[in-house]
């Protein structure tokens, strides 16, 4: 299987261990991941206003590039995923903005929005398959405890998203069985980190980042992991040393054994 | 307190959504993480836009405290989507002469080494035209 892998910019330079450990365990599971040529920044948030057009044009070029080679997107960051998603299906379900986008951007192909965008954690649960996976472990993180962090980009909002029940997700926890540890429910692992207002607001952030961890802890997980990097940022800087974080790609490489 | 139906009418327009369809549940303002941090809670963003109170809600530090997290509008009953009338209000304000909230001679003194750049651009959308 062929992917479009879409890295986004914070995988290169604040990332790279999500980024790194990804693309060894798609070497490990056999599924081939094509960088696109000149890739540029998706725009990291979605618009919530409907009016604002050229926010999202960049990650019209994004899933134009990838509709004329009939392969689908794959991403691993989780604010990239968000944009590029919501996107795909406003081109899909909005003329208006469709129109728009081509008229602005003079694509060879028109874009229709009818492009598969799939995160990493899908392609391991649809494509390689958690079964897969289990067979092909072998350092099993037999007996850790782990907390799946969703947050609120891979999840919300669910009628576009269409990654898992929004509010009663299971594919973190189904990939954490895979590689042999005991996945932990917790009250906030849909519940935001504090996001971008760390820049801004620092108090806030850290009241939310150690409401996370701390209900984590709570219910006896002995690490996080998660797929966005401001997550991590977030959980680790502003979380108050609660409980370590890792990026799951992480996680993954070691009960592989590519790391 | 100051009506304006053209701004009221703005925002409806960004949005998409009539605010008389909330039906008042509070369940936005349950699920906000922000909700210590606002002076006016989702509910009520909704109820002063419906009256055409745009201007005070212009002027409110709750426009930079959402965290666009999307709880409000997931679980909102009625389809209303609070956080998309937070971002209209914002965008109104930022649209303004001047009224840009995030400055880019600012931003060296928030950073840190392990920042990571998706926290800059996001701000940068969010707070600045």
């Amino acid at each position: 299987m062929i992917f479009s892998y879409y890295p986004g910019c914070t995988l290169r330079t604040r990332a790279k261990d999500l980024d790194v450990y990804a693309r060894k365990c798609a070497l490990a599971l056999g599924v081939e991941l094509v960088e696109p040529k000149d890739w540029q920044c998706c725009g990291v948030v979605y618009p919530l206003a409907g009016d604002e057009i050229a926010h999202r044009l960049s990650a019209v070029r994004v899933l134009q590039d990838a509709q004329s080679r009939s392969v689908s997107v794959l991403t691993v960051c989780s604010a990239c995923h968000n944009v590029l998603k919501q996107c795909a299906y406003d081109l899909k379900n909005d003329a208006d903005f469709r129109n728009k986008a081509n008229a602005y951007s003079e694509f060879d192909i028109p874009v229709t929005g009818e492009v598969d965008v799939v995160h990493y954690l899908e392609m391991l649960r649809d494509t390689v398959g958690f079964d897969t996976i289990k067979q092909k472990v072998v350092n099993p993180l037999t007996g850790k405890k782990i907390g799946a962090y969703y947050g609120c980009l891979l999840l919300r909002p669910g009628k576009k998203m269409g990654f898992d029940d929004p509010e009663n997700p299971a594919i973190i926890e189904e990939f954490i069985k895979a590689l042999g540890a005991e996945p932990v429910i917790y009250p906030y692992r849909n519940e935001c980190c504090g996001g971008y207002v760390t820049l801004e607001n620092k108090p806030l952030a850290q009241k939310k980042s150690q409401t996370v961890l701390e209900s984590a802890k709570e219910m006896g997980a002995e690490c996080v992991i998660t797929a966005c990097p401001l997550c991590l940022y977030n959980l680790k800087k502003n979380g108050g040393d609660t409980l370590p974080v890792y990026y799951f790609t992480e996680l993954l490489a070691e009960a592989l054994g590519v790391k | 307190m100051k009506i304006d139906m053209n701004k009221r009418d703005s925002v409806i327009r960004m949005t998409g959504i009539n605010p008389r369809t909330c039906m008042k549940c509070g369940k936005c303002s349950a699920t906000c993480p922000s909700f210590d941090e606002m002076e006016y809670h989702p509910h009520q963003f909704i109820s002063l836009v419906e009256a055409g109170r745009v201007d005070e809600l212009m002027a409110s530090e709750s426009l930079y405290n959402c965290l666009a997290c999307m709880a409000c509008l997931e679980r909102c009953p009625r389809g209303v989507e609070p956080a998309k009338f937070v971002e209209a209000v914002r965008n109104l304000k930022l649209r303004e002469h001047g009224g840009n909230h995030l400055a880019p001679e600012a931003i060296p003194e928030m950073l840190d080494a392990d920042l990571p750049q998706q926290a800059i651009v996001s701000a940068f959308r969010k707070y600045s035209k």
